[in-house]
C-alpha cells in the first residue's frame, strides 16, 4: 500500500527547528500526530566546571530572543547560592528587564509569526504569508508590531547596555543603577507603545470571530495550567511561588516554592524528540499535562495588577469564560499581557527611588545549590545549580517553559491534524494550521533544547506500517 | 653610554647602547603590538607579536629582546609582518577555548583588542578546544586555563616584582600550563601572597577575581606605575 505519512519539515515562523509527522491508518484517516524537535545543544553539560559568576551570561546564550528570562533565572539560582538578599531596586530593575523582553517577544510572536496567519487567512498565499504581506494589507498593525518589539528592545539596551545579551544582571542583582536620563528616555516612549498595544487588542477582539474554526480546533481541550502568582494573586513575572489550577479552576498546588519543584514535575524523555517532556507529577504521566505561557498565565492568577489590563482581562473571561482551555487563545492572552507589562513598567520606573544606586549585594559562595525561575515569555522557566565550595558549577539542570508544553503541543497537533488532514492529498492550508497551533505556544525550541541555526517544521505523513508516504518542507 | 643612530620605519632616530629595538622605537611614537611584554618586567619573546624585519637579516627578529645597533634598518609594519601577527592572534585564539562572550576580561583584554586591530573577525585554522580546567581554590582569585596565551606575565611579576615565584610553566608546547607550587592547587600554595599582582597583569581574563561577573575584569593599574618605575631595572 502507499505510503501514509505526511512530513512537514522544517516547521516555519517559529524559534528554532522542529517537524511534524502526521500518521494516517489503513482508511487515510490520522491516526497519530508528533511534534519532534530535532536540534540538541547541551547548554547543562557546556556549563559544567564554569564559575558561578559566569553563568547569567552564558546561559544568556541559550537564546537570542529570551535571553533576559534566562538571566533572571540563573541570577536568582546564583542568588541562593550567594546566600544574598537583592536590593528592592535591583529586584525591580530586573523585573522591568524581563517585562520589556515579554513585551519585545510577544510582539515578534504574535506580529511576526502569527499575524500573517490571522490577517491574511490561513488558506492565503504562502508566499505573501508573512510580515511582508501583513505590511501590504495592514500597514498599520504591521508598524504597531515593529514598534512594539522596538519599545522592548530599547528598554533593554537602555538598562543593559544592549539590545540581546545584556551582561548587566548579576549574581547579587544588577551591575549598575539605572539613570534619571535613561528613564525619562523609557517613560516618553511609554504612551506611544501603550496606544500601539491597545489598538492591537482591538483589532484582535473585532475579529476573534472569524477564527471561531481554529479556535475549537487549535488545542482545546482541558488541561492544568502553571504560572508564578504572587502571595496578593497578581500576576508574577520575576518572582512569586508556583501555582498549578486544572482546567476547572481547582487549585492543585500553590504557594509552591520553586525550589521544591522536582517534588511537582516529572520530566520524561521520549524516543521522537530532543525535548523532554514534563507532567504534573502527582496525576503522574501523561494524564498531568499542563500548559505554561500566556495562557495559563492568565489562568492561575487571579488578576494581573494593572487597572486598564485587568479590565481587558476580564472582558477575555467573559468572551471565553475563567479557564479557557484553547491553545488558539495564546495570541488573546499574550496581547492582554504586553498591555499588563507596558503598565507595569511604567508603575516601577515612576517610582523615584528607581534611581537608588544600591543594586548589588556580593558574596562568596555559602550554599552549594540553588534554583532560580522567572516567567519567560513562553512560560515557567526553571534553573537549578548546584556548585562545589570554590564557586565551580557541578550540576546544571534546566526546565525550559517549551518542555512544560511539549505534551500539550503534541495532543494539539493530533487534534488539529485529526480536523483538519483527511488522506494523503493535504492541503497547503492545513499544513499551515498545523504548524500554526504550534505557533500558538510560541515555543523556543533552542531554549528547550538547551541547536544552533535558523528556524525552519517538517511535517511527515506515515502510513499503517510507518512507511513515509508524503514529506512536506520548505 | 654611547648613544646608537637607527632607522625605524624610515625614521632616524637615536637611543644608548643596550635599549631595545621596542622601548626606541615606542620612544619615538612607532607603535608595535606585543602581548607577553610589560613595562618593567624583563622580556622573554614569547608571543612573537613585535617581530619586526632587519635589513641584513634573513630571519625576523622579536624587537623586545633585540638590543639596537648602530647604522641599523628597522621595519616595523609590512604585509609580511602583518599577515604573521593577525596569525600569532589567530593561533592564540585557537589553541585554547576563548570565549569573549561570557568572559570576565570582555571588552577588557589585549588578545580581543589585538583581534579588532587585525581584523580576526574569523578562524581558518580548526579549533584545538583542549580540555582545560578552572583553579578557583585561591579564597579571592582563579585561573581559567581556557583563556591563558601563556604570556608567563603572571610567573615574572611574581617572581621580579613580589619576591615569591610562585608561578611557572609545566609542560610543553599545547600541554604546557601555567602552575602554582609546583602544580598544587593555588588554595594550597604556601608561596602565594595573595597580592593579586598575577590577576592584575594578566592580558586576558585567564586570571580573574572572584566574584566578577562577565565583562567585569578591571585592571587596576595602581600597581603599574610600579613597574613602570623599575623600567630599565629588568634588564
Amino acid at each position: 500500500m502507499a505510503d501514509n505519512t505526511i512530513v512537514i519539515e522544517p516547521v516555519t515562523r517559529i524559534e528554532g527547528h522542529a517537524k511534524i509527522t502526521i500518521q494516517l491508518d489503513e482508511a487515510g484517516k490520522v491516526a497519530d500526530a508528533h511534534f519532534h524537535v530535532t536540534q540538541f545543544r547541551g547548554f547543562e553539560r557546556i556549563s559544567q566546571g564554569r564559575m558561578l559568576h559566569e553563568m547569567p551570561s552564558l546561559m544568556a546564550r541559550i537564546c537570542g530572543i529570551c535571553p533576559v528570562s534566562h538571566m533572571v533565572a540563573s541570577a536568582k539560582a546564583c542568588d541562593e547560592i550567594l546566600g544574598v538578599t537583592v536590593p528592592p531596586v535591583g529586584v525591580l530593575l530586573r523585573r522591568v528587564l524581563n517585562l520589556a523582553q515579554i513585551v519585545q517577544s510577544h510582539s515578534l510572536s504574535f506580529f511576526y509569526l502569527s499575524s500573517p496567519d490571522l490577517l491574511l487567512g490561513f488558506e492565503s498565499d504562502p508566499a505573501l504569508r508573512n510580515l511582508v504581506g501583513v505590511a501590504q494589507q495592514a500597514p498599520e498593525l504591521a508598524r504597531d508590531g515593529v514598534a512594539l518589539r522596538r519599545f522592548g528592545q530599547r528598554i533593554i539596551e537602555r538598562l543593559g547596555g544592549k539590545r540581546v545579551h545584556p551582561a548587566w544582571v548579576v549574581p547579587g542583582g544588577v551591575s549598575r543603577p539605572l539613570d534619571a536620563e535613561q528613564r525619562a528616555s523609557i517613560l516618553e516612549e511609554i504612551p506611544d507603545a501603550r496606544a500601539r498595544a491597545h489598538r492591537t487588542l482591538e483589532w484582535f477582539k473585532a475579529n476573534v470571530a472569524t477564527w471561531a474554526d481554529e479556535a475549537a480546533h487549535l488545542g482545546e481541550f482541558p488541561s492544568l495550567h502553571m504560572g508564578l502568582v504572587h502571595e496578593s494573586g497578581n500576576a508574577a513575572y520575576s518572582d512569586g511561588l508556583l501555582r498549578v489550577v486544572d482546567g476547572n479552576g481547582w487549585v492543585l498546588a500553590d504557594g509552591v516554592d520553586p525550589r521544591n519543584y522536582w517534588d511537582y514535575l516529572g520530566e520524561t524523555v521520549e524516543p521522537w524528540s530532543y525535548l523532554k517532556s514534563t507532567y504534573f507529577k502527582p496525576l503522574g504521566y501523561p494524564a498531568g499535562i499542563y500548559r505554561v505561557g500566556p495562557l495559563a498565565r492568565l489562568n492561575v492568577v487571579e488578576r494581573l495588577g494593572t487597572p486598564a489590563a485587568d479590565a481587558e482581562l476580564a472582558e477575555y473571561r467573559e468572551r471565553l469564560g475563567r479557564y479557557p482551555s484553547s491553545s488558539f487563545h495564546y495570541h488573546y492572552a499574550r496581547l492582554i499581557e504586553i498591555v499588563h507589562c507596558i503598565d507595569m513598567i511604567d508603575e516601577i520606573l515612576s517610582d523615584p527611588d528607581i534611581l537608588n544606586p544600591h543594586v548589588r549585594a556580593r558574596a562568596q559562595v555559602n550554599r552549594n545549590e540553588g534554583v532560580g525561575v522567572s516567567e519567560a515569555p513562553r512560560g515557567v522557566l526553571i534553573h537549578h545549580y548546584r556548585v562545589d565550595d570554590d564557586g565551580v558549577v557541578r550540576w546544571v539542570n534546566l526546565v525550559i517553559a517549551t518542555g512544560h508544553n511539549n505534551l500539550a503541543m503534541n495532543r494539539s497537533v493530533l487534534q488539529t491534524a485529526r480536523h483538519y488532514v483527511h488522506g494523503a492529498e493535504v492541503k497547503e492550508g492545513m499544513l499551515n494550521r498545523v504548524e500554526a497551533v504550534i505557533r500558538c505556544y510560541d515555543p523556543c525550541l533552542s531554549c528547550s533544547t538547551h541547536a544552533v541555526g535558523q528556524m525552519p517544521l517538517t511535517v511527515d505523513i506515515r502510513d499503517a506500517e510507518g512507511a513515509l508516504i508524503r514529506q512536506v518542507s520548505r | 653610554m654611547s648613544v646608537l643612530t637607527l632607522v625605524i620605519e624610515g625614521q632616524d632616530v637615536a637611543g644608548p647602547a643596550g635599549r631595545t629595538i621596542l622601548q626606541v622605537a615606542r620612544e619615538n611614537g612607532v607603535a608595535i603590538p606585543t602581548l607577553c611584554h610589560l613595562e618593567g618586567l624583563s622580556d622573554v619573546g614569547a608571543c612573537r607579536l613585535c617581530m619586526v624585519e632587519v635589513e641584513g637579516q634573513r630571519k625576523l627578529l622579536p624587537a623586545c629582546v633585540t638590543t639596537i645597533e648602530e647604522g641599523m634598518q628597522v621595519t616595523v609594519n609590512s604585509d609580511r609582518l602583518t599577515a604573521y601577527r593577525r596569525r600569532i592572534v589567530e593561533l592564540l585564539f585557537t589553541e585554547r577555548n576563548h570565549v569573549c562572550s561570557v568572559c570576565v576580561a570582555d571588552r577588557n583584554c589585549e588578545l580581543q583588542d589585538l583581534s579588532v586591530e587585525f581584523g580576526v573577525t574569523h578562524f581558518d585554522l580548526p579549533q584545538l578546544h583542549p580540555k582545560a580546567t578552572v583553579d578557583a581554590t585561591h579564597e579571592r582569585f582563579g585561573i581559567d586555563h581556557n583563556r591563558c596565551i601563556l604570556c608567563t606575565r603572571c610567573v615574572r611579576v611574581c617572581d621580579e616584582v613580589e619576591g615569591a615565584h610562585t608561578w611557572d610553566v609545566m609542560g610543553r608546547g599545547t600541554e604546557a600550563r601555567i602552575i602554582t607550587d609546583l602544580g598544587t592547587p593555588w588554595g594550597q600554595s604556601a608561596t602565594c601572597t595573595s597580592c593579586g599582582k598575577c590577576v592584575q597583569v594578566c592580558p586576558t581574563g585567564a586570571l580573574f577575581e572572584k566574584g566578577r561577573s562577565v565583562g567585569e575584569a578591571r585592571r587596576r593599574r595602581p600597581y603599574l606605575p610600579y613597574l613602570v618605575a623599575r623600567e630599565g631595572r629588568a634588564r
